[in-house]
């Protein structure tokens, strides 16, 4: 199990290759947490604001932002190996590839035990009742499912924090099921490594650095991406042989399509309502804000579009993924569960604890200091062009203004002002280079280049 | 700060921008968020209000470190009997205004119950003035 997350810091799963960043800023305008700039010709992250969408890395034109990933050699520092596979992976690969060869694949690259981690949904639902049927605050109760929504909760909605429904996920639910299913069997709990196979960076994160949980209950994880590859190559070059495992997997079709999109809101009590795409849910919670009462009693929320099967690690097109699902969930039966399933939802092992806002969109935590601020940000942007063209490194021009006030930008930073101060000498050109050499790096300076 | 706002009667696609607009300084002046909450539901109940009652209306935020001030003042029909408007329930608005779901007479309590202090002040034939204040407790 990961270390109990005691540092301040968060752990983010989305690095920048500055090798590879060419400072284009696309990936800085479709961050919705505005946690981008570009310094010196590089994209840097902040710590604070990033909530591990992965937009930012489905945008970036030269694959410069990469998702961490453990070792996947480790796995064999353990006995036993759990494999958990979520419903998308097998989603992803073309139909004619049966379930059987890719769980063949997963032992065949060490694992000695492959479990469908939505097996578990009947736990997270039985969860979810209970939340509801306690629930005292005000509605919709909001899905925790999703890690990047979860932050993005955090970040930039605070006053949601307590609609958040406080039950484990599936990955996490399964991860603690198996293990105490294994001990329960005779195992020594050191012996059993769980490893969670990945559609996205959030799941990576909240695994490196849970919310409202102590420590995360998988030992790593598996970039789906990576498996996808050495899986597909190994299945068509004859090299795994075929398990035993039912090509439609051992799941009911509510499990099959719990990660797509309206897979919870589906089955539960009420008006429910789902809404996927990281911009359409922060549009939908901004109006939530702002309204007395929605009426709505639960929502589903998700960062990617079409959810889990449009995650940054699915290397298959997001459509096929959910209709090959949907064929999937068509032909399920019901899925027999164990009698160590019986024990049903135990909230001391599947619920979550309290989940603290983070704050991190103030101008400065001080009223009156921010106030003054806030009104330096609005004359600021009276003198700003207010075209968001993002040359001055920041996302827009409101982000450039709020950038000034906080003493980490400058007003000449803006190439329209950076102009009117040359034309008034105010700054020289020889100045103005050095300042876009600080924004666009040396490389991106090509004045002597031009003929 | 002062932040000001235009809104015409009968747009009801506008209504809400200053509330929306209020809500999101609010957030980055580090207001607790379930203040922000009473003063963004204050502000919408009274855009609505102008929206579906008057001719056209003028807001007015002044936001200070210890209490936030919206003056909502329009032209209109004003309003004829206070103490009834304030009744849960009681609606004077038309059917049109209803079928577009609004008008069923919460507006101006949810105001009250939204507020920290709530004036009211209309000439029949003339128009509204609305002075809705929050305080900060630190």
């Amino acid at each position: 199990m990961t270390e109990p997350n005691t540092h301040k810091g968060f752990h983010h799963a989305l690095k920048v290759v500055d090798d590879l960043c060419t400072g284009c800023t696309h990936c800085m305008r479709v961050c919705p947490t505005e946690a981008i700039r570009v310094i010196e010709g590089k994209a840097v992250i902040s710590d604070d604001r990033c909530v591990d969408c992965g937009n930012c890395c489905k945008a970036c034109p030269v694959s410069a932002i990469l998702i961490e990933q453990d070792d996947f050699e480790d796995i064999f520092s353990f006995p036993i190996r759990i494999a958990l596979v979520p419903a998308v992976l097998i989603g992803q690969f073309p139909s004619n590839i049966q379930t059987g060869e890719i769980f063949g694949g997963l032992k065949q690259l060490g694992f000695t035990h492959v479990f469908e981690l939505e097996s578990v949904v009947d736990l997270v639902q039985e969860g979810y009742d209970r939340f509801t049927e306690n629930y005292q605050g005000e509605k919709p109760a909001i899905s925790t499912f999703c890690p990047a929504i979860l932050r993005l909760i955090q970040v930039r909605f605070p006053s949601l924090v307590g609609n958040l429904v406080r039950v484990k996920p599936p990955s996490d639910v399964a991860a603690i099921y198996y293990r105490n299913k294994m001990v329960e069997e005779g195992h020594d709990p050191k012996h059993i490594g769980i490893y969670y196979v990945t559609p996205c960076a959030a799941k990576i994160a909240s695994i490196k650095s849970p919310v409202g949980e102590d420590s995360s209950p998988v030992n790593g994880v598996i970039n789906m991406e990576y498996l996808y590859n050495k899986l597909l190559h190994m299945i068509l070059n004859k090299e795994v042989p075929l398990e035993a495992y039912p090509d439609n997997g051992t799941l009911e079709p509510k499990e099959v399509l719990w990660s797509l999109t309206r897979g919870e809101s589906a089955h539960q009590e009420g008006r429910c309502l789902a809404v996927d795409g990281i911009r359409n849910v922060s549009e939908f919670l901004e109006r939530l804000e702002e309204s007395e009462e929605s009426k709505i009693d639960f929502l589903e929320l998700r960062a990617c579009d079409e959810s889990c099967a449009g995650g940054v690690l699915i290397s298959g097109n997001r459509f096929l993924t959910v209709e090959r699902l949907n064929g999937r969930a068509a032909r399920a039966g019901t899925a027999k569960k164990d009698d160590y399933f019986a024990g049903g939802f135990n909230e001391q092992l599947y619920g979550l604890e309290e989940i603290a806002a983070r704050n991190v969109m103030a101008l400065d935590s001080d009223q009156s200091v921010a106030i003054e601020k806030m009104q330096k940000v609005e004359e600021l942007l009276k003198v700003l062009p207010g075209i968001d063209c993002a040359a001055c490194g920041s996302p827009s021009c409101r982000a450039l203004a709020e950038d000034i006030v906080k003493e980490k930008a400058e007003a000449v930073w803006c190439i329209f002002l950076q102009e009117l101060y040359i034309r008034d000498q105010r700054i020289s050109v020889e100045e103005a280079d050095s300042i876009n050499a600080r924004i666009w790096g040396e490389k991106r300076n090509r004045r002597s280049q031009i003929k | 700060m002062v932040m000001q706002f235009h809104i015409e009667g009968g747009d009801f696609v506008s209504a809400g921008k200053a509330s929306s607009s209020v809500k999101r300084v609010l957030k980055q002046l580090n207001v607790p968020p379930k203040l922000i909450k009473r003063v963004v539901i204050a502000l919408y109940e009274t855009e609505v209000n102008v929206a579906a009652h008057a001719d056209q209306g003028d807001i007015e935020v002044l936001i200070e470190s210890d209490k936030i001030t919206m003056v909502i003042e329009d032209k209109g029909p004003g309003i004829r009997d206070i103490d009834k408007a304030m009744e849960e329930g009681y609606s004077t608005a038309s059917k049109t205004v209803r079928e577009m779901g609004f008008g069923a007479g919460m507006g101006l309590p949810n105001i009250r119950r939204n507020s920290d202090e709530m004036h009211i002040e209309s000439v029949p034939g003339k128009g509204t003035e609305v002075r809705i204040i929050n305080t900060l407790k630190s």
